[in-house]
């Protein structure tokens, strides 16, 4: 299954490199927040758990392995399924780190994307600015890092598109994302820069709804649905691992699919 | 494979029922299992299949950031001991002697001379009704892997997902796969207790036998 192009060779050769800094030091700490569970605290009463920070240690250097695995296994060319109208999930659910009332209620007019790091462009981007670029529409499953499952469609700018526009490094390691509901998020370029990675402004060929990203959210079908963030208030190019909300609790930073 | 203990006369001798390979790989696996199914069902709890969750007491992790982080860390334990349990089982012909041969016939027999609680454990040789477990709960191990690897991997191993009927289907395979291997240990653990002598052999790889007279003939 693995293309073995040169280009393809390559491409995974620089996201291997772009993953190398994050096996040197890095201390997320956090992974095991709410503790081990009883269970796990019988299983385990030979080894060291007065602290946690030994299985911490080890379950995050296995997740940075992982990390390193799916971005052998990542494919570039490699499309996520697409699915027919009719297979649409309705209601598509809504899901974050909070009850849908609490997503942020976004002005079009007033949204400003910050564009910043390794960029030559950094003029703030309007919603009218993204809409005169080619759009790209797909109808795709995201899947939830909880186990569920759901198909929308989603519209909007290409991201490598918008990439070249600000004319990214795309030698960089990583691109960030700021959002406005204090979300934060981070994918390898490679994955940033697959073709069906899009900046979604239509759900079902209408404006996001408000609790789905408003007035603009990325649309990654390889990757878990909490690496797609929502109301995306600025871009980062950047060299340096920037985390996110979740992967900086423990969550496995490439989740890719 | 076995070893007459010294002495004449003697009518018991010292047998390796269980190769080295075969007792390292059970504890590893018992190890790995433990864990596999502790964390999945954390994960699973973060959104049930069914109306009901595993107690959080069984479960491992906390919550499903770190049940994820433990299911793939030991997924490469699991694995790795299982291609090590394979490649003896069938390159070494340990599957051949151990579940072969296998009929209808010799199971429906066994079965019921089983729950009539007639039948003879003979340390060493596995009944019809092992043979068939074992077999089975084999095949619900790679099951269980290839369906969990659908399921990690849902877009570059897309070919498999759709094999296996699309994604959350594979969801409901997995949770399958790991349902019948659950039964199967819960059986095999009864079984022990009731034939406690099966687990020390499964530690030292040695039981001793008595000797049938007509055995011991030239």
């Amino acid at each position: 299954m693995t293309d073995h192009t040169p280009e393809a060779r390559a491409e995974r050769r620089a996201l291997l490199e772009t993953l190398q800094p994050r096996l040197e030091g890095v201390g997320r700490r956090t992974l095991l927040r709410q503790g081990l569970s009883l269970g796990a605290l019988t299983m385990l009463s030979g080894c060291n758990l007065a602290d946690g920070d030994a299985v911490d240690r080890v379950l995050l250097a296995m997740s940075r392995f992982n990390d390193r695995v799916q971005a052998a296994l990542f494919s570039r060319t490699r499309l996520a399924p697409t699915y027919a109208a009719s297979r649409i999930t309705r209601p598509f659910p809504f899901n974050a780190f909070y009850p849908i009332d609490n997503a942020p209620d976004l002005d079009e007019d007033d949204w400003k994307l910050e564009v910043s790091g390794l960029v030559s462009d950094r003029t703030p981007w309007t919603v009218q600015r993204l809409r005169a670029l080619p759009q790209r529409s797909q109808i795709t499953r995201l899947i939830c890092v909880e186990g569920w499952s759901a198909i929308g469609q989603w519209s909007g700018v290409p991201f490598s598109r918008f990439l070249h526009e600000v004319g990214a490094d795309t030698t960089a390691r990583y691109v960030g994302f700021k959002c406005a509901d204090r979300y934060y998020s981070s994918i390898d370029m490679q994955s940033a820069l697959h073709p069906q990675t899009i900046m979604a402004l239509d759900f079902e060929n209408k404006p996001l709804p408000t609790g789905f990203g408003y007035p603009m959210r990325l649309r990654i079908p390889t990757k878990l649905g909490f690496k797609n963030p929502k109301f995306i208030a600025a871009v980062f190019v950047t060299n340096t691992y920037p985390g996110g909300y979740w992967e900086d609790q423990g969550y496995n930073w490439f989740s890719g699919s | 494979m076995s070893d007459t203990t010294a002495g004449p006369a003697r009518t018991r001798r010292v047998v390796i029922i269980h190769p080295l390979v075969v007792r390292l790989t059970h504890w590893v696996n018992a190890v790995a299992l433990v864990m596999m199914v502790s964390s999945g069902w954390q994960i699973y709890n973060a959104s049930p299949l069914l109306p009901f969750e595993f107690p959080a007491w069984a479960t491992l992790g906390g919550w499903l950031g770190a049940g994820i982080a433990w299911h793939l860390a030991a997924m490469w334990l699991l694995v790795g001991n299982a291609a090590i349990y394979f490649a003896y089982g069938l390159g070494g012909r340990h599957f051949m002697r151990s579940f072969l041969p296998l009929t209808p016939r010799t199971v429906l027999r066994d079965l019921r001379e089983a729950l009539a609680l007639r039948l003879q454990h003979k340390l060493g040789t596995y009944n019809a009704v092992q043979r068939l477990l074992y077999i089975v709960v084999l095949l619900l191990g790679v099951a269980a892997l290839v369906s969990g690897l659908a399921l990690w991997k849902p877009v570059q191993l897309q070919l498999v997902d759709d094999l296996l009927g699309g994604y959350p289907t594979v969801r409901w395979i997995h949770f399958g796969a790991m349902t019948g291997i659950v039964l199967f240990v819960v059986v095999h653990l009864v079984l022990v207790a009731l034939v406690p002598k099966t687990l020390p052999a499964m530690i030292t790889g040695r039981a001793t036998t008595a000797v049938e007279p007509e055995e011991l003939r030239p």
